[in-house]
């Protein structure tokens, strides 16, 4: 160790500086898409679990159970090297032509946070009194409806947390990215690394960012958790 | 579309998915996964529970340190760690690293993080007057956590246990970065190999890890309800 100059100063100024911030944009876009989607699947997973139609209800346990027990990366492999030989062609020229990797690495993310996600939600569900539902539905609303406009937005606001959270493993799960290719911060650590031999500069500088991505985060549920959910310092949930 | 999939891809390689080149190499594949999970779970347990009796300590010099660690694992990515590793041990014993050592290293650093923190709230799970009641029989502050407080807390954090290694199982898959020949990794060799059969070679590779991790989650529900009904009588 004695012979190393840890020297910060090559990463903070030019190419590099460049490189990191490209890499860090990339995992803000990457993380953003597919928390948008994965929260608009997961949604929908949570509310097939809950109904009382058996086939619904079987194909969304096993979506969750397939998609929580395999590692992302195999997922990652699969819709990368895979997707070829399931999708019709004419998806694939059109994903070819957006940006391939970003796409694959997008889909994997979305359905592995999607079922994390989902779970979350149905726990947000089963949170709000039955008698809710009961009331809703002998007012006339139908079950779609009554979800729609009494439970899901009391269930959600109960759910921010623990979904903020699934952001945030989002955003520490999209460093997996690298291994098809796509530009983010742990890829361009790597770039850097291979380019400039600091690998320790390299990996302290995106080791730095994602450690500040997790304590702003962190800090938004407490403040979310102590100023919205429990204004007056007890417990609801 | 043509006939989708040719499954015999799995059939022809299938000892190589098992053990690696194993007899006429080193050994990996399905058996280098679970050997480096099992090593991990054993290592992460002890230094999890050592990490979370030190988050709960009285003592500021310890724990705020220590507390200061644990959050800063559990802010990285796991991808991180083991770079980390993997630079780092080689430099600190001034030398050439095993590969394999490099992945128990950062996946036991990584999950005994984690686990600290399921220890940390399963002792707090633990009602205070039964500290104060051991404290105050005499017993010290270490005879009372033995004694008293981790035997009861322990059998609350099974299940968050067993969660935290189909975890770590899912996550020795990260070994491939670092070029240990684990399942995912012998994966990878066949499909760089056979070339036109990537869907067929993940689809089977999610399936082995699927039946395990889904064994053991199954597992974790199943005591969660037995655990619950013992402790309600």
């Amino acid at each position: 160790m004695s012979s190393y100059q840890f020297d910060l100063s090559i990463i903070t100024n030019g190419k590099f500086a460049q490189m990191l911030l490209d890499g860090l944009i990339t995992t803000i876009q990457l993380s953003s898409v597919s928390c948008v989607l994965a929260f608009i699947i997961g949604l929908n997973i949570a509310v097939m679990r809950l109904t009382s139609f058996t086939p619904i209800r079987i194909f969304a346990q096993c979506y969750l159970e397939f998609f929580r027990n395999t590692p992302l990366i195999v997922q990652l492999f699969f819709w990368y090297f895979g997707s070829f030989q399931i999708l019709p062609t004419f998806i694939n020229d059109w994903l070819n032509n957006l940006n391939f990797e970003f796409a694959a690495a997008v889909i994997a993310l979305t359905f592995y946070t999607s079922a994390f996600i989902a779970e979350d939600i149905r726990s947000g569900i089963l949170a709000i009194p039955k008698e809710q539902m009961e009331a809703s539905r002998s007012s006339g609303f139908s079950y779609i409806r009554s979800m729609h406009y009494i439970i899901l937005p009391q269930a959600v606001r109960l759910t921010i947390p623990p979904l903020i959270n699934q952001f945030l493993n989002l955003a520490k799960n999209s460093s997996m990215a690298m291994v098809i290719g796509v530009g983010e911060l742990t890829y361009q650590a790597r770039q850097i690394e291979s380019q400039s031999f600091k690998s320790f500069e390299a990996f302290f500088a995106a080791t730095f960012i994602y450690v500040c991505i997790s304590f702003i985060i962190s800090g938004i549920i407490n403040i979310y958790d102590k100023k919205v959910l429990n204004p007056m310092g007890k417990g609801t949930h | 579309m043509e006939s989708i999939f040719d499954f015999s891809v799995i059939s022809n390689n299938f000892l190589q998915f098992m053990i690696g080149r194993y007899p006429n190499g080193p050994l990996g594949g399905l058996a280098l996964t679970l050997i480096l999970a099992f090593i991990s779970v054993i290592l992460s347990i002890i230094f999890g529970l050592i990490l979370g009796l030190l988050c709960i300590s009285r003592n500021s010099f310890i724990r705020i340190p220590v507390s200061f660690f644990v959050n800063l694992i559990r802010a990285m990515p796991l991808l991180m760690v083991i770079f980390w590793m993997f630079f780092l041990l080689p430099a600190l014993t001034g030398g050439k690293f095993p590969e394999n050592g490099t992945v128990v290293f950062a996946l036991t650093i990584f999950t005994s993080c984690y686990i600290s923190q399921i220890v940390k709230a399963g002792i707090a799970s633990i009602p205070k007057g039964q500290t104060e009641a051991s404290l105050s029989s005499g017993l010290t502050y270490w005879q009372t956590m033995r004694y008293v407080v981790l035997p009861q807390g322990l059998r609350n954090m099974i299940p968050s246990f067993v969660n935290q290694f189909v975890s770590l199982i899912k996550d020795t898959s990260l070994g491939y970065i670092v070029g240990v020949s684990e399942l995912t990794q012998v994966a990878q060799q066949i499909n760089n190999r056979t070339q036109n059969y990537a869907a067929e070679i993940f689809i089977f590779l999610a399936i082995i890890y699927f039946i395990i991790c889904f064994a053991f989650t199954t597992l974790s529900r199943w005591l969660e309800k037995n655990l619950a009904w013992r402790k309600s009588i």
